[in-house]
């Protein structure tokens, strides 16, 4: 039946770029979690009245993670080409695509986590400082378990934005999905792959919803 | 124990400056409990951050135990703050962390091995009765329990010293009375401090020795609460004294006296101690021809004894009245005009 209704389908073409999408999805999402999160308590912590408070630091993290979060994903990749090079010394494949994956997602994701963190309540943080708390203490005993339901909420979104921004990555070559629906579908004018290439994004986008809300939902105590 | 001397604190605000502490000296002994009452804006809390140096003062000194806490820093202050704990009006407890874990985490800061840390959460769920909740996460908690968490955390280092921000204000009165009992019995039992700051008059009344009354950041009054009680001399320390001593129908009914008869005085009796008990009505009756009404009796306790107010309307010849005050006076019983408009 699926034969009839995808003719033109090649399976192991379209398992190789799921497979592909997969990779650039996890491994993209895995650092942009890392160096979002840097951003967002830097950002956070130097903020007035915080516990790095620094006018500097902060309007200069600002500065970047606005400037990077408002570059165009399409325009980024083209514009860190010399980057691409210089790390992977190739333009073709998944890992090509993954610095501009990450530079442009960890700022848009830099910026949930400042929200996030925002939302604590700041008699938390004023207690764990009146117990004699360190700063790295007050980090990662205080602001992140505190802030982690909405970290991880914030990551399923951005993960869901990354399996698109894969899709736009197939324009440099990275393969997945994007470049097969693109290349294979829209260009040869076979609907069927462009659709069933569709479908298994969606697939993709669900599953990763799905993960992100239950794991949301078990953390959150309050 | 605690000594604080000319202490400022100044905020910068805009452009115009703030003083929240203005030259306040007090000297907290050790073992009791003191009290701060002032309404918000007076500057209590901030007074009470610069004890563990959670806010620094512009000027002036603070010695704890000897130690100038203004010379302190980085892990010096750290470890003075783990003998300074602090409670707080909203619990500030981490809502990721069971009543366990929380009671747990100051003794993760102070570096306590593992089966050291389990074996005094054990003492404090113990001792503040929440045995058998160990494992429930703070959502599940009432009010009340949440600050038995707040308590059994703040005393799980030892400390010398409680700090007590509004602890009890967003309780209900009989949790608050329970809360109140708990400190005065870890006071009692542990030998602790305890600096409290609150607006209500109930809370240093059932549980304080000393009391200062605070102001626009001044200290404008200072003693033992059955002393402030039994003879308040700054106007907003008559005001919260009344918190606790008027009914709120008082008024009107003294209002609608004086109208009934306006020939009659109102006068305001304080009584404290053995003094409740004499016959003094009586013999006041008897001595002079004039007529009492009683208006309002209330009778209130506080640690170190009971203080009681009596509103009489004396009806009668004015001379014949001010005998009688004389005579209420010369029975050293404190005895106040009440003028109405």
């Amino acid at each position: 039946m699926i034969e009839q209704w995808f003719p033109n389908v090649n399976w192991d073409k379209m398992w190789e770029a799921t497979g592909e999408t997969l990779y650039m999805s996890a491994y993209s999402t895995f650092f942009t979690f890392v160096f979002g999160i840097a951003l967002g308590l830097l950002l956070f912590l130097t903020s007035p009245g915080q516990l790095w408070a620094n006018k500097i630091t902060n309007v200069f993290t600002g500065a970047f993670v606005n400037i990077f979060r408002s570059i165009p994903f399409i325009i980024l990749i083209i514009l860190l080409i010399p980057l691409t090079k210089l790390l992977f010394d190739s333009m073709r494949g998944p890992n090509a695509a993954l610095p501009a994956l990450i530079i442009g997602a960890a700022p848009f994701y830099g910026r949930m986590v400042l929200i996030a963190l925002q939302e604590i309540d700041k008699g938390v943080i004023e207690a764990a400082r009146s117990m004699g708390a360190k700063t790295s203490t007050i980090i990662f005993k205080v602001l992140l378990p505190e802030s982690m339901p909405a970290l991880v909420s914030g990551i399923t979104v951005t993960s869901i934005a990354l399996v698109g921004y894969t899709a736009m990555a197939g324009v440099i070559g990275a393969g997945g999905l994007g470049t097969l629906a693109y290349l294979e579908g829209f260009q040869r004018s076979r609907e069927d792959v462009t659709l069933m290439a569709t479908i298994l994004v969606l697939i993709i986008v669900f599953i990763i919803q799905f993960i992100g809300d239950f794991i949301t939902k078990r953390l959150d105590k309050r | 124990m605690i000594q604080l001397t000319n202490v400022h604190k100044k905020f910068q605000l805009n452009r115009s400056e703030i003083v929240a502490v203005d030259d306040v000296t007090l000297a907290i002994k050790e073992g009791e409990i003191f009290g701060v009452i002032g309404y918000s804006g007076a500057g209590k809390s901030t007074l009470i951050r610069l004890l563990n140096g959670l806010e620094t003062p512009t000027s002036g000194s603070i010695m704890i135990h000897g130690q100038e806490m203004t010379s302190l820093q980085g892990a010096g202050l750290r470890n003075a703050r783990q003998k300074i704990s602090m409670i707080f009006q909203h619990f500030n407890l981490l809502w990721s962390r069971t009543v366990e874990e929380n009671i747990m985490f100051p003794l993760e800061i102070a570096g306590v091995k593992k089966s050291a840390r389990k074996q005094k959460v054990k003492e404090l769920i113990d001792l503040v009765g929440l045995t058998g909740r160990e494992q429930a996460y703070p959502s599940q908690l009432s009010g009340g329990q949440k600050q038995r968490v707040g308590i059994a955390r703040a005393l799980a280092n030892d400390p010398e010293v409680l700090l007590c921000d509004e602890a009890t204000s967003a309780l209900d009165p009989e949790t608050t009375n329970a809360i109140l009992d708990l400190l005065t019995d870890i006071n009692e039992r542990l030998g602790l401090t305890i600096v409290l700051i609150t607006h209500e008059m109930h809370v240093i009344r059932k549980i304080c020795h000393r009391v200062a009354v605070m102001e626009a950041g001044k200290v404008v009054e200072l003693g033992n609460v059955l002393d402030v009680f039994q003879s308040p001399q700054a106007d907003i320390t008559k005001r919260f004294i009344s918190q606790v001593t008027d009914s709120a129908d008082t008024d009107a009914a003294m209002a609608h006296l004086q109208q009934e008869s306006p020939h009659g005085k109102l006068i305001k009796l304080a009584f404290i101690g053995d003094r409740t008990e004499q016959p003094l009505l009586a013999e006041l009756i008897r001595k002079f021809p004039i007529d009492v009404n009683i208006v309002q009796g209330n009778i209130s306790t506080t640690r170190d004894g009971a203080y009681g107010t009596l509103v009489l309307q004396l009806v009668g010849d004015v001379a014949v009245i001010e005998e009688a005050i004389a005579f209420l006076d010369a029975n050293e019983v404190k005895t106040e005009v009440l003028i109405h408009d």
